[in-house]
């Protein structure tokens, strides 16, 4: 019997050969961690060692509250700063550069074959380029940081076959939020998900990044899908290091097998307050809608800003709502600018931050006050993750957030495009 | 290992870590009194001002569903919760008790078993929960992390492991 990519490339790092069930004991290839760097010293300090123990293993990105919003916040970025440089950490990307999971796959640390782990459940996101990737806590980054190892399981595999042209003005976003809506916040627990089929191998790399990223929201451990030439140009000049693409064996035994067909997919969106509340966009067009968040690390690359300038360019956004936009990256920020897409959202009425997490996790930059409703780009609506837990969060495409920008109102935007 | 007796705080399904520590807290709330006092905020304002040494959670499937934030699982080690008892858990969470020496039960029967409040009994030795509508099994801890739990959690087990027991203890 064929063996599947999560019981390779586990395997490879065990030294045998593994099957799903099994606990094995791994040293990543790269370990990310962000703004909890800080509290992960901490913790690591208290083991006792003073050293860490392979310093080029690891990256870390300062993303989730940057600039520092207050003093508690800048202490932290401080002790990052300091600990870096202590010990000779030289993956180190400082409050301009971007979102971790961004930040990862622009560096070139997101490469096929690679086991990656990262204090943050969308690490998820690196399997787009063929990588393991997968979050832990943030114990287990300070043990990593001593040791260089951790204990994973070997995860059962569920095979997702997407097929069909998607209708124009559907997006991953869509395709996705409609998988979780099927699946479920728990239908692919504790499970290694491969995105395949004709309409993943059409998907652009930024595209790709969307499914992956939000496979946790289906409980998987891992997302990915298997390189390809677009894999291979993205990663050209760009590639940390060597490496070598893994691919699930023909024989290979998958625990489950799901097939999509996205022919006839209209928009989709997720209600309020969990992830798997998905319906179409049209069913709860109308609702009225305070703020726009244009960002995140599901959303926010330059093909997402292609496409909200699109619809705002030449118009002004509803009087009677904010549109906060955050660019993934400085890279994607930058292209951005060249493009004319800043100028377009700016002269449209939209409010340009620092790229980063921004409101995503409730600490700055566009939190939400009691009965507020907010449409983002973002990847979780619970109860209070903008900062209030009397707020509503709906989640959907870049597409459909600037098409409702235009209007103030959930807005499917079938019914403005022709 | 004890015997865990406390009353039953009973949630449904999905419980995500974001309603049991939110995001805002993440890094600005480090002291252990403090983070006891925020667990559930966005749930159960009462369970963090109530809850008493050994009281048990009880949910249905995905527990702990959301981020990898672990203060999500030790902040009800310092409120002292006995155990975590749930139909499943995202997988980080489960990792994250472990790891914060706090047992997380997985019982497959539904959650409707137990009455909120009712005063119940695990132990965790035999992998027994006693309530009042019978006796129950769990699968115990695979033998691999099994360890980590005994010696109270990720930390402590690290330092065992590195011989460094003993030294330079905060």
């Amino acid at each position: 019997m064929g063996q599947t990519f999560a019981e390779k490339i586990l395997g490879r790092l065990a030294g045998k050969t593994v099957v799903p069930g099994e606990i094995v004991q791994v040293s990543p290839d790269f370990a990310m961690s962000h703004d909890n760097t800080a509290a992960i010293v901490k913790t690591w300090q208290e083991i006792g060692v003073s050293r860490v123990e392979n310093p080029d293993r690891h990256v870390v990105v300062l993303d989730h509250c940057v600039p520092a919003a207050n003093e508690k916040f800048a202490q932290n970025h401080k002790e990052i700063r300091q600990f870096v440089k202590e010990q000779g950490i030289r993956n180190f990307y400082d409050i301009e550069r971007g979102i971790c999971h961004q930040v990862l796959c622009e560096e070139g640390f997101a490469l096929p074959g690679k086991l990656i782990v990262g204090s943050d459940s969308h690490t998820t996101t690196y399997g787009a380029f063929g990588a393991f990737s997968t979050g832990i806590g943030r114990s287990e980054m300070a043990a990593i940081l001593a040791t260089g190892q951790i204990w994973l399981r070997v995860p059962e595999t569920m095979k997702i076959v997407v097929r069909g042209v998607p209708p124009k003005g559907v997006s991953a976003k869509d395709i996705m939020l409609h998988i979780i809506g099927s699946v479920g916040a728990d239908g692919a627990l504790y499970k290694s998900v491969w995105f395949t089929g004709p309409t993943i191998e059409a998907l652009t790399i930024d595209s790709r990044m969307v499914l992956t990223n939000m496979a946790v929201e289906m409980g998987a451990k891992n997302g990915y899908m298997e390189p390809d030439s677009k894999t291979l140009a993205f990663l050209d000049g760009r590639a940390k290091t060597g490496f070598e693409p893994v691919y699930s064996d023909a024989d290979a035994e998958f625990d489950q097998v799901l097939e999509f067909d996205v022919s006839n997919l209209a928009p989709q969106i997720a209600c309020p307050h969990t992830v798997d509340n998905v319906c179409p966009v049209d069913q709860v067009a109308g609702k009225t809608i305070h703020q726009i968040f244009f960002g995140s690390c599901t959303n926010a690359r330059l093909e997402d800003f292609a496409v909200v300038a699109s619809v705002l360019e030449g118009k002004r956004i509803h009087p009677d709502i904010r549109m906060i936009v955050i660019p993934a990256s400085k890279q994607v920020l930058q292209q951005a600018l060249k493009a004319g897409f800043i100028s377009t959202l700016v002269d449209a009425g939209a409010v340009l931050v620092n790229t980063g997490c921004g409101p995503c996790m409730g600490n700055h930059e566009g939190v939400l006050a009691p009965q507020e409703v907010t449409l983002s780009t973002s990847n979780r609506n619970f109860k209070g993750r903008f900062g209030c837990k009397e707020a509503e969060i709906y989640l959907c495409s870049p597409l459909t957030a600037a098409v409702s920008a235009l209007t103030g109102k959930i807005t499917d935007s079938r019914s403005s495009i022709k | 290992m004890q015997l865990i007796t406390g009353r039953v705080w009973k949630y449904g399904d999905d419980v995500n870590t974001d309603v049991i520590f939110p995001g805002k807290y993440t890094y600005t709330v480090t002291d252990p009194q403090e983070m006891a006092k925020i667990a559930f905020e966005d749930l159960d304002p009462n369970f963090a001002k109530q809850v008493q040494p050994g009281d048990v959670i009880v949910a249905g499937k995905n527990f702990g569903c959301g981020s990898s934030r672990e203060q999500a699982a030790f902040c009800f080690k310092y409120a002292r919760v006995g155990a975590v008892v749930a139909r499943s858990f995202s997988r980080l969470y489960f990792r994250n008790c472990i790891n914060a020496g706090l047992p997380a039960l997985t019982l497959p029967q539904s959650p409707d078993l137990f009455q909120p409040g009712e005063q119940i009994t695990i132990d965790l030795q035999m992998g027994r929960i006693f309530c009042a509508a019978g006796e129950y099994s769990f699968p115990p801890l695979p033998n691999a992390v099994l360890g980590i739990f005994q010696q109270g959690g990720l930390i402590p087990y690290t330092r065992k492991s590195l011989g460094l027991d003993g030294a330079n203890q905060r």
